[in-house]
C-alpha cells in the first residue's frame, strides 16, 4: 500500500541488505549499466576522458594505494589534477583506470553499497565481501566496457580479521585476484609493476612505503604519455593513502612535497631512479 | 443474516489509540536529548545486537520505543530511503524533514487503514551547525507528528522522564553532564534498584564537529569513564557494542526467543 509522500512499499518489505540490487529491483534507472544496451558494438573509448595508473603495495602497517592526475582524452589532456583514489569506507580503499565518468559512478555506488550494508547489518562486510561485492558491481559494467568504456579498480584495504593490508585486482569481466605484496593497473600499470619489484620488500616503513609508490608512478609517467608525474611547477602531487588499523587517510599535501622533493633530489643524480642492488655479483 | 454492530468511527480510533499507547507503556524508556556538541540518544537496552538507537545517514539518526519488528521495519526503510536520495541527488540533500514526513503518512495511513495499528513511537534527529538548528522530530503511532527542542522522552514511564528532565536540563550541558543527566533519570524509573549498569545501556551521539559521518555509538568502557567510578562495571559483558565480526546470530535469535521481547 504506497500512499503518497509516504515510504513506498518496496522500502518496507524489500529483504536485501545490498543498496546495488535495491537498485536493480526498484530504480534500475540509477544504476551506471543502464546505458549498454542502448549502444551500438563501436568502440567509444574516445568519447570520454581515461584515469591511468593506480599502484598499491602493502607494507608493515597496512597498504599504500596511489594514483596519478592525469585523464587524458586521445593525445590531449582532458584533466591535470583529477582524483582517482577514493576511501570506499573506513578500512577500505579503491583506485580506479579508465574511463573517468564511469569509473566515478562505479566507486560511488560501491561507497553507498557498503555503507548501506553497515547500516542496515550493524556489522561491517569482510574484506572478502567487499571485495566481492566490487566484482559484482563489475559485472554490470561488461556492456559498456566492450563498447570501449571500461574501469578496471584495483582495491586496498585493511583486514581487521588478520591484521594486515590486503590488495584485489580485477578484470572488466569481474574477474576477482587477490595479489600479494604489490600490484599496478593502468596504461602505465607494467612500467610502475617493474619499478615497485625493484624497490618494494614487505615490512617496509610508512615513509618508504609512500616512497616505493611514488617511485612507481614517477617510472610510469617516464614511459608512458598517459600517467602525469608529478607537477611541481602547480604543486600537483600524485594522490596517496594509507589504509591501517586506524582507518583510510590521504598523505597531506605538506607531507607529499617533502616525499616529493625527496624522490626529486634523487632523480636529478639519477634520472631512471635508485639503483637497485645487484646481489653481491 | 447477522446484522454487524454499528460501532462508531471516534470509537474505533479511540480504540486503535488505546491499544497502541498501551503496547508503547509496556517497553523501557529512550531519551534523545540536545548538548552543547551535539545530539546525545540513550537507551536502557539490555540486547547488544537489537537496537534502539541507531544510523540513518550523515546527520541523521533513529530512536525508537515500542515492537522490535516494526520500528525495525521502519528503520530499514529510511536508511534505503537515505541512501536513495543521496545516491540520486547529493549527501547533502538528505534532510531529516523529509525523512519525518515519509514515516508520518506511512504512520498514519497504517494506523487509519489497518485493524492493528503499529505499537510504535520514533524520533528522528538531525544534527546542525549549533544547538538552534538541531531538528528533533517525535512521530507518534498514529502519524503525528511534533518538533521538538532540548529533548524527548518515549515508552515506559515518558511522563515522569519529562518532567525529570524539564527541570534539569539547560543548553549549556556537555556530553558527560547530558549523559549522567539521562542515565539517572532512566535509573529512577527503571526496575533497577540502583543506577543502570553500563552493559544494559545503548548509547550514540549525533557528534556536531565529526565529518561526515557523525553517527558514533559510545561503548562501555566510554560509558564507564563517562559515568565515572559510580557505574557498575561490565563484569559480566566485554563484548563491545557494534564490534563488526561480532557473532551476533546466535544472541539476536535468543532475545528474541526470550523473555526480554515484549519489552521493547
Amino acid at each position: 500500500m504506497t500512499v503518497p509522500g509516504g515510504l513506498p512499499n518496496e522500502y518496507l518489505t524489500s529483504t536485501t541488505s545490498s543498496f546495488s540490487e535495491f537498485l536493480r529491483t526498484h530504480n534500475p534507472d540509477l544504476l551506471p549499466s543502464r546505458n549498454a544496451a542502448a549502444m551500438d558494438t563501436a568502440d567509444h573509448g574516445h568519447l570520454a576522458p581515461h584515469g591511468t595508473t593506480i599502484v598499491a603495495a602493502a607494507y608493515a602497517d597496512g597498504v599504500v594505494l596511489a594514483g596519478d592526475r592525469r585523464a587524458t582524452m586521445g593525445n590531449v589532456i582532458a584533466q591535470r589534477d583529477i582524483e582517482k583514489i577514493f576511501a570506499a569506507d573506513e578500512f577500505t580503499g579503491v583506485g580506479i583506470a579508465g574511463s573517468a565518468g564511469i569509473a566515478v559512478d562505479m566507486v560511488r555506488l560501491f561507497q553507498v553499497e557498503l555503507e548501506h550494508y553497515e547500516k542496515i547489518e550493524s556489522t561491517q562486510l569482510s574484506i572478502e565481501g567487499k571485495a566481492n561485492r566490487l566484482a559484482t558491481l563489475l559485472r554490470g559494467n561488461l556492456g559498456l566496457a566492450m563498447q570501449g568504456l571500461a574501469a578496471v579498480p584495483l582495491m586496498a584495504g585493511y583486514d581487521r580479521a588478520g591484521k594486515r593490508g590486503r590488495i584485489f585486482s580485477y578484470d572488466v569481466t569481474g574477474g576477482r585476484y587477490e595479489e600479494h605484496a604489490f600490484h599496478a593497473i593502468g596504461s602505465g600499470g607494467y612500467f610502475a609493476r617493474g619499478s615497485l619489484k625493484k624497490l618494494h620488500s614487505a615490512g617496509q616503513s610508512r615513509p618508504e612505503a609512500i616512497q616505493v609508490a611514488l617511485q612507481a608512478l614517477y617510472d610510469a609517467a617516464d614511459d608512458d604519455s598517459a600517467t602525469g608525474g608529478p607537477d611541481l611547477t602547480r604543486q600537483i602531487f600524485p594522490k596517496i593513502a594509507t589504509i591501517t588499523a586506524r582507518g583510510f587517510a590521504f598523505v597531506d599535501q605538506s607531507e607529499m612535497e617533502q616525499q616529493v622533493t625527496h624522490m626529486m633530489d634523487g632523480r636529478r643524480e639519477r634520472p631512471d631512479g635508485p639503483l637497485a642492488s645487484t646481489g653481491g655479483a | 443474516m447477522s446484522v454487524p454492530f454499528y460501532v462508531s468511527p471516534e470509537q474505533v480510533i479511540k480504540d486503535k489509540a488505546d491499544f497502541a499507547q498501551k503496547g508503547i507503556a509496556r517497553g523501557r524508556s529512550v531519551i534523545v536529548m540536545q548538548y552543547v556538541g551535539g545530539i546525545l540518544l540513550v537507551a536502557e537496552n539490555p540486547s547488544h545486537t537489537l537496537h534502539k538507537v541507531s544510523e540513518i545517514y550523515d546527520k541523521i539518526a533513529f530512536a525508537a520505543v515500542g515492537k522490535y519488528n516494526e520500528f525495525e521495519n521502519m528503520r530499514v526503510a529510511g536508511v534505503r530511503l537515505a541512501d536513495m536520495r543521496g545516491y540520486s541527488y547529493d549527501r547533502s540533500d538528505v534532510t531529516g524533514r523529509s525523512l519525518a514526513n515519509a514515516y508520518a503518512t506511512t504512520l498514519g495511513t497504517i494506523f487509519t487503514e489497518t485493524q492493528k495499528p503499529y505499537e510504535v513511537e520514533l524520533v528522528v534527529a538531525e544534527v546542525g551547525d549549533d544547538l538552534e538548528s538541531d531538528q528533533i522530530y517525535r512521530l507518534r503511532f498514529d502519524g503525528s507528528v511534533a518538533d521538538e527542542r532540548a529533548f524527548v522522552a518515549m515508552g515506559g514511564s515518558a511522563e515522569e522522564l519529562t518532567s525529570e528532565l524539564g527541570r534539569r536540563w539547560n543548553k549549556d550541558v556537555d556530553l558527560q553532564a547530558a549523559l549522567r543527566l539521562c542515565v539517572s533519570a532512566l535509573s529512577s524509573v527503571s526496575a533497577h534498584s540502583e543506577q543502570i549498569p553500563v552493559n544494559q545501556l545503548e548509547v550514540a551521539v549525533l557528534e556536531r564537529d565529526k565529518p561526515r559521518r557523525k553517527f558514533v555509538r559510545l561503548g562501555e568502557d566510554r560509558l564507564a569513564e563517562e559515568l565515572g567510578s559510580d557505574a557498575s562495571p561490565a563484569s559480566t559483558s566485554t563484548v563491545a557494542e557494534d564490534t563488526p565480526g561480532e557473532s551476533g546470530g546466535d544472541v539476536g535469535v535468543s532475545d528474541v526467543a526470550g523473555e526480554n521481547e515484549p519489552e521493547f
